[in-house]
């Protein structure tokens, strides 16, 4: 495979996990258990709709067709997404979108400062940028996470729920395809292998502060990073988040 | 026990070298996420380099009723401001 390909492809699937994931933080505004937390969401969908730009922009920018990042956001349809399954999920109560955001955000901060240090300077600048804010993020939804899972006997039945409802879509985060076996080999991505014990004892400290069982199933959904088989719940997800732009093509403000 | 999170008084630092500035209040869980929420509430447009939280219950306050005493005295006291003495070009802006 062609060292450019990939990479669009791996820029595309970073681009798409932030543009969903925070598409789907953003439907908190308004409607979090308080008002701190509900600017807290916000924020933290704000940073990732930002990462999302800069991530679709590069993709647009290989694949040389003209496409910006936000004909990539807005005019594709399921098929064409690239995200990770966990990263579409509802929401669920405020508890699982915690801790699918702890989930996610583990695994960005430390994929990010990783990335950081490529020698292709496009993603090294991108994900110099992300990596602060994925720093911040990771602090606060782990906090939120043992918070919620060591706090009353009502909230850790909640987390301990929405931990195994996530747990089979943490798996995808480790599949990987000949698009990251040409960047590893390049040098440019490390390769996803090679992170799993780092993320994996990160979550399980985590989770153990947070007095949760941390599940031993490794049955992992997969369909997402492919864009094989997404979850019914996309289709749904994009109505709202594309609808604008199918109904007004082109708007502009 | 309340169900609501304590008050937090919050100060931010503007820049190096200035002094903290209340810039109003939180509800957090406790200190750690009250810096937390401080920093995403207070500080969206860069306004910070610091931050500091104070549990409102710990803040000890003057009593308006004693505006009168507190404070009227030195209405007349115009001697404390150092208005009477000229001061040179050089010196710039105090």
């Amino acid at each position: 495979m062609e060292l450019n390909e990939a990479l669009e492809r791996f820029a595309l699937r970073m681009g798409d996990n932030t543009l969903i994931l925070g598409h789907r933080v953003s439907e908190w505004c308004g409607h979090s258990p308080v008002l701190e937390e509900d600017i807290a969401l916000a924020n933290t969908a704000l940073d990732l709709i930002g990462q999302t730009q800069l991530w679709l922009g590069l993709a647009g920018e290989l694949q040389g067709n003209g496409k910006s990042a936000d004909d990539l956001a807005f005019l594709r349809d399921a098929w064409d997404f690239r995200n990770l399954l966990l990263t579409e999920l509802p929401n669920g109560d405020f508890g699982r979108t915690m801790m699918r955001q702890f989930l996610f955000d583990a695994w960005q901060s430390i994929l990010l400062p990783r990335l950081a240090q490529s020698p292709d300077a496009r993603v090294a600048e991108i994900a110099a940028k992300a990596a602060k804010e994925a720093a911040y993020h990771v602090e606060r939804s782990a906090d939120t996470v043992v918070g919620l899972g060591d706090g009353t006997e009502e909230s850790h039945g909640y987390m301990q729920q929405a931990l195994a409802y996530l747990w089979p879509y943490v798996g995808e985060i480790f599949d990987t395809d000949e698009a990251d076996d040409c960047l590893a080999q390049a040098g440019v991505v490390p390769h996803f292998s090679t992170l799993k014990d780092e993320y994996y004892a990160l979550i399980t400290r985590v989770l153990t502060d947070a007095t949760l069982d941390v599940p031993q199933d490794d049955f992992a959904h997969r369909g997402g990073r492919d864009g094989m088989r997404h979850t019914e719940h996309l289709g749904h997800l994009l109505t709202q988040m594309q609808w604008l732009q199918r109904a007004y093509p082109g708007a502009n403000w | 026990m309340s169900n609501e999170w304590p008050l937090w008084e919050i100060f931010i630092r503007g820049q190096h070298g200035m002094s903290h500035r209340h810039v109003g209040s939180l509800h957090a869980p406790d200190a750690e996420m009250a810096i937390k929420n401080a920093r995403d509430v207070y500080t969206r447009r860069n306004e910070g380099v610091s931050i500091w939280v104070v549990k409102a219950e710990n803040i000890a306050a003057s009593d308006p009723g004693d505006k009168g005493p507190l404070f009227d005295p030195s209405n007349s006291k115009i001697y404390r401001h150092p208005t009477f003495f000229d001061i040179p070009d050089e010196v710039g802006s105090m």
